[in-house]
């Protein structure tokens, strides 16, 4: 595949040197104290705040030009979120992009985690919309990071009770907390359920980066990450029995629930849409040989 | 046969509020009749506090209003820090390390495990936006119980000894009258059997026929376990009917302490004297 132009004027990934060596820093605490928020100086970019310029910020201090590089948003490689973070991150550095899970070697996600497993030379990072997860329970910023000092988290563990007392069962679905190195509970970025448990002792690196909120956090490869459950009321993902993706037949991914707007039939489709695409491609070339 | 030792000993502490100087101990007391300095202007809460309590023991605290009474054990639960001084407790560490001057996660570890904090105010001791039993699972959960099974059956157990109805357990304590936000503050205190129970001020507030029920309470729960209290009121009616033993404070300082009914029925300071004698 060809080399993309890259945009003149521009130093390379959009970032100045400086800022990306700060991002760097932060980044290198932030993977050594697991789970804890590293306030970081958030710079301007030329999409707004909120908008996944912490992810984005992330892979501007991390891209080579040697990488390769998929964005996904919700699991789809095509929403426009993905699409512009993919254009510019293209424009400003030239690397090669790809939707192939299992090929890139930086992916910058929104809100999934792919569904084909990822290895120890690939790096997720997470666009954050809120990183403090006590913020459900306590609005002021000085109180959250004294709580977390004194690892103090009985009041969201008052929360998931009274959750439980009302509803029956623990009503968060994406933003689950989760206990990293048994130390500091993490927000682990509004993934479904479903991702959670892949956070724990898995292979790759994976970096948490809040724009808006300027804070970076990290879970590395091989540490313990535990969501937050009661004995008699354990953690649960989401039940997709029974149900399977209309286009690839996949039973075993994360679906999305597409109801129609003339018959209000219910169909489901998988959200991660490079790994759907490439189950029905293998399908195909298994038809074709046989 | 052996000396029994204190559950709790405290010595020299105090709290002063400002920036504090040398002369502060000396140009404040019941003796100059203020507690702030006259040269650095800070304000001497509390200086010089020493007693023991002892196990199964109530020690009411009194004294008028500025007496240094709720910041004595303001500082002993932790919620400000004390300006200098020590305190061994029993429960912790055996009596021989100085609670005072521990970290941080080891207070908070105290103030859940081993103590229980009945607040004049229930809004101070209770959330208002968790129900009643949520207020109580907070205590268990900071102590590291994590069976809503099992916190629920301690919360309805809890509650039902401190006569709140059990149907109001998922209730918000916010719609609850003062009497019974002051019973679920009992129950959230006594959640994980403390060693050691601080009351301050409980029924202050109250109207005289729930204040009775409240004291009944405390004192039925006091024989059913044994508590070990630390009670805080300027009614000396409360003292007399929960105290053994009681401390008289001034203007920051202990000006005397004794049996109860010794205090009551034979004070020695000259303050005491005026406090007995103004008891309706």
């Amino acid at each position: 595949m060809l080399k993309k132009k890259i945009q003149s004027g521009y130093n390379f990934a959009f970032l100045d040197e400086q800022s990306k060596k700060e991002i760097r820093r932060r980044t290198l605490k932030a993977v050594a104290i697991p789970g804890y928020q590293v306030p970081f100086a958030s710079r301007e970019l030329p999409i707004a705040r909120g908008w996944g310029t912490g992810g984005l910020q992330l892979t501007m201090s991390l891209i080579g030009p040697d990488d390769i590089l998929k964005v996904i948003d919700q699991g789809s490689d095509d929403v426009v979120n993905a699409v512009n973070i993919r254009k510019l991150l293209a424009q400003t550095t030239g690397v090669r992009t790809t939707e192939d899970t299992r090929e890139a070697t930086l992916i910058q996600t929104r809100h999934r985690i792919p569904e084909e497993p990822l290895e120890d030379w690939q790096i997720l990072v997470f666009q954050v919309p809120y990183p403090e997860p006590l913020r459900r329970v306590e609005p002021s910023e000085v109180k959250t990071r004294e709580m977390h000092a004194e690892a103090d988290y009985s009041r969201l563990w008052v929360y998931l009770y009274e959750d439980i007392v009302r509803w029956g069962e623990i009503t968060i679905g994406a933003q689950y907390p989760v206990m990293v190195n048994g130390r500091y509970v993490m927000d682990p970025s509004p993934v479904p359920r479903w991702d959670v448990p892949r956070l724990n002792m898995a292979e790759t690196l994976y970096l948490f980066g809040a724009g808006r909120e300027k804070r970076i956090y990290a879970v590395p490869p091989h540490t313990r990450v535990e969501s937050l459950q009661f004995s008699d009321y354990p953690f649960q993902v989401e039940d997709f029995t029974g149900k399977q993706c209309d286009l690839c037949g996949s039973t075993d991914a994360y679906l999305d629930e597409i109801i129609d707007d003339v018959t209000g039939a219910r169909r489901y489709t998988c959200s991660d849409t490079a790994y759907c695409a490439k189950r029905r491609q293998l399908k195909e070339e298994a038809g074709k040989n046989a | 046969m052996p000396k029994e030792e204190p559950l709790l000993r405290v010595r020299r502490l105090a709290r002063i509020f400002g920036s504090g100087c040398s002369k502060c101990t000396s140009c404040t007391g019941p003796l100059t009749g203020t507690n702030i300095c006259s040269y650095c202007h800070s304000i001497v809460a509390c200086a010089g506090v020493s007693f023991d309590l002892y196990a199964g023991e109530i020690l009411g605290v009194v004294g008028e209003s500025g007496s240094g009474k709720s910041t004595l054990v303001q500082c002993l639960y932790f919620d400000s820090p004390a300006t200098a001084g020590e305190a061994y407790f029993k429960a912790y560490k055996d009596g021989q390390a100085n609670m005072l001057a521990c970290s941080v996660q080891e207070k908070r570890y105290i103030r859940h495990h081993l103590m229980g904090m009945v607040y004049q105010n229930p809004q101070q001791g209770l959330k208002l936006d968790f129900t009643a039993g949520g207020n109580i699972a907070e205590k268990l959960l900071a102590a590291g119980i994590y069976h809503v099974g099992q916190i629920r059956r301690r919360a309805a157990e809890l509650l039902q000894c401190t006569e709140v109805p059990l149907e109001r357990m998922d209730h918000l304590p916010r719609f609850f009258s003062g009497g019974m936000q002051q019973r679920v503050q009992i129950a959230k205190a006594l959640a994980n059997n403390p060693p050691l129970v601080f009351l301050d001020e409980v029924t202050t507030g109250l109207d005289v026929s729930v204040q009775a029920r409240v004291l009944d309470l405390i004192k039925k729960l006091q024989r059913k376990l044994g508590l070990t209290m630390i009670v805080i009121s300027h009614d000396l009616g409360v003292i007399r009917l929960l105290t053994n033993r009681v401390l008289v404070m001034k203007s920051g300082r202990v000006v005397e302490t004794g049996l109860t009914d010794q205090i009551l029925e034979d004070p020695q300071h000259p303050y005491t004297q005026l406090l007995v004698s103004s008891m309706l």
